[in-house]
């Protein structure tokens, strides 16, 4: 490590004003869409400036999202391990049941600041859809909501609650069908009513100032956690453990930690039927840098510089690229990325449920699956804190399936 | 001939009355084998410029129609090289002007400069890439420049003035006007002739270093003929790619492609 990049970490300050981290980000759109994004980025600029926004968001996390949400000692997972203390930061008791909230109600904060009555979004899982859906609802605002049909199919419980809401459900049919294509849709939709129309991105990915805007509404979990380890004397935590995806939940969970080096930071990503199956969704293990949806990031792409499909059993890690800050912060080893396969993350469900009586998310799952590899290298005065960025009442049908199939593999036995 | 004199020599010769009628079809569809030949008779039957489309797995400035015909090139086995190939082969039997339009990730893939290079040594004269505004050019300029391959730069409805006089600015060859705000596609005539005439009043003062083009959802020779009253030309797309997908491959399917072309053609037919 040389003095002059750890001086850069001391005065992290990232992106640039064109919204690069490093080399990574940017705004690759079509020409349409660039004055909607200038529009946006001093929209946000200026809000993000005013204290009263600061306040309004600040209310509606607390009042409506149920924030701060708790910082909860893990007595009988760390006992199993018999290592560094495990701490769960508790997003999976958000409103609707993710993090995903905390940038949907403050992305629509912004959309009514600036005026425009007409919200689209993408979703994969149905998470970040059901998220923008319910903060429409609270804010009378039209929803459209853009998803594939293959996983409307799979995930027909966040459709119906969608539907609930008010919110109009788009099936995508082009390509595989997923969030990519879903994504693309939104996008196609946003070129189409760019003057009307605010799209809620539900990740730290897109074109931006997205990446950089999605990151600080989901700062307040690391900022949290930050305050409830001093709260409970604990000090600096020595590794975060987060699931990487688009990575808004680990990036919000990361960035206030990001200067502080002595801070292990662990990225999980989702390697689906594993590194070698072509199944996968282990964006920063496997790919390499390209364009997709308006950011210069890592992406899972063939030799011809077509985008691959990726695969996890987790719709919310089912996504071929990254945001572009994890892609800076694996460059430069900031952080550390790693993978486990879905067959990994849904023993963890069963041990974080048996364990601590808590159902993870799929997605948050894949951090879990982690601390097998991590925690045999950690000693027992050590502090891990883990984001449990989700619940996992949506994958009920996926992990009874999993928890069926193993017990008739036991049967034979 | 090198690149953009082929596009320059084109602009000049233009007659008063006359449009230029360029057309963009997908390399490799309906089929790669064909996309040469098809390309070829379309320069003999009025077109003046093609735009050969590169196809990406995500073509999110496009409609459905090129979305479908850029999956089936794919799914056929397009590739870079092999569009480079289809260009080439036009080049041995025309001297139409040829421009290779597609998204970033396939050229970034393929080789910013290679790419460059290769493209101009197969004949290519220009690129349009949908997804690369000005902003984010610099990775492509100082290549093309050098290669001497035309950088072909979009403009919109929602362009501000200020920010259409720089595009023209860094455009060489002609500007690309996009006629209402969407995706690539063939409208209702009504839908792009509202504030079609606003728009090109406003490219009309603000672009005075390129020729212009306007395309997006022109369907028939009377779109054409409304929609490009004050520039210099029009381009076609969708509404070719949809007449292929709805005859192809029954016996005579390229006629009826040649006889649509023909009929778009405003002033100095050939």
């Amino acid at each position: 490590m040389t003095k002059d990049s750890r001086r850069e970490y001391q005065k992290y300050n990232m992106p640039d004003e064109k919204g690069y981290f490093g080399t990574y980000g940017g705004k690759f759109v079509p020409e349409l869409l660039m004055p909607a994004l200038s529009e946006l980025e001093s929209a946000y600029r200026v809000a993000n400036r005013d204290p009263r926004f600061t306040s309004e968001f600040n209310y509606y996390l607390n009042e409506f999202v149920g924030r701060p949400t708790r910082l909860t000692f893990a007595e009988r997972l760390t006992n199993h391990y018999r290592r560094a203390q495990i701490w769960l930061k508790r997003e999976d008791l958000c409103h609707t049941g993710a993090h995903k909230i905390n940038n949907a109600v403050g992305q629509v904060l912004l959309a009514q600041r600036m005026n425009k009555k007409r919200i689209i979004a993408e979703t994969g899982a149905g998470q970040h859809g059901v998220a923008v859906a319910t903060a429409c609802a609270r804010f009378g605002l039209e929803c459209i909501v853009y998803m594939g049909s293959e996983d409307m199919e799979r995930q027909k419980l966040n459709v119906e609650r969608m539907k609930l809401l008010g919110a109009k459900v788009r099936p995508v049919e082009s390509g595989s069908r997923t969030l990519k294509d879903a994504t693309n849709e939104a996008i196609r939709d946003w070129v189409t009513h760019v003057e009307s129309t605010f799209y809620v991105i539900g990740s730290v990915v897109g074109p931006h100032p997205y990446p950089m805007m999605v990151r600080n509404f989901q700062t307040v979990i690391g900022q949290e956690t930050k305050r409830q380890l001093e709260e409970k004397n604990l000090g600096t935590p020595d590794i975060l453990v987060a699931s990487v995806g688009g990575g808004s939940n680990a990036i919000g969970f990361f960035y206030p930690f990001i200067e502080e080096r002595q801070v292990r930071m662990i990225g999980v990503e989702a390697s689906g039927l594993g590194l070698q199956s072509g199944k996968t969704a282990a964006t920063l293990t496997l790919g390499r840098p390209g364009v997709l949806h308006g950011t210069r990031s890592y992406l899972l792409q063939d030799g011809e510089g077509q985008v691959k499909l990726a695969h996890s059993v987790s719709a919310g890690l089912d996504y071929p690229g990254v945001g572009p800050e994890h892609a800076w912060l694996y460059d430069q080893k900031r952080a550390e990325y790693v993978s486990v396969t879905d067959e990994e993350a849904l023993k963890a469900v069963e041990l974080l449920s048996r364990k601590e009586g808590i159902i993870p998310a799929l997605e948050s799952a894949h951090a879990l699956a982690w601390l097998e590899t991590l925690m045999p290298q950690t000693v027992e005065n050590q502090i891990v804190v883990l984001n449990l960025s989700g619940r996992g009442d949506k994958d009920m049908r996926t992990i009874a399936e999993h928890l069926d199939r193993e017990s008739r593999g036991a049967d034979r036995i | 001939m090198k690149g953009n004199r082929r596009l320059k020599m084109l602009f000049e010769r233009k007659k008063e009355n006359e449009r230029i009628l360029s057309l963009f079809l997908t390399a490799g569809y309906p089929d790669p084998g064909w996309s040469a030949e098809l390309i070829v008779g379309l320069a003999e039957h009025g077109a003046d410029l093609i735009e050969i489309g590169m196809p990406f797995s995500d073509p999110l400035a496009d409609g459905p129609t090129i979305q479908y015909s850029s999956q089936v090139a794919l799914e056929q086995g397009i590739t870079m090289e092999k569009t480079l190939q289809i260009v080439q082969d036009v080049r041995a039997q025309t001297d139409i002007p040829l421009i290779l339009m597609g998204y970033t990730n396939p050229l970034i893939s393929y080789g910013v400069e290679r790419f460059c290079e290769d493209a101009v040594k197969a004949g290519a004269d220009g690129l349009i890439i949908s997804d690369l505004p000005p902003e984010e050019s610099g990775l492509l300029r100082s290549s093309t420049r050098m290669a001497g391959l035309s950088m072909i730069f979009l403009v919109a409805p929602n362009t501000p003035d200020e920010r259409m006089r720089r595009i023209d600015e860094i455009s060489d060859g002609f500007i690309y006007c996009v006629s209402v705000t969407g995706v690539t596609g063939a409208r209702d005539g009504d839908e792009i002739a509202d504030s079609v005439d606003r728009f090109i009043e406003r490219v009309n003062r603000n672009i005075t270093r390129n020729p212009t083009l306007i395309g997006f959802g022109i369907r028939s020779r009377d779109d054409a003929i409304r929609i490009s009253k004050n520039v210099d030309g029009f381009i076609v797309g969708s509404s070719l790619i949809d007449l292929i997908r709805e005859s192809y491959p029954n016996s005579g399917w390229d006629k009826k492609v040649y006889s649509f072309v023909k009929q778009l053609k405003i002033g100095n037919i050939k």
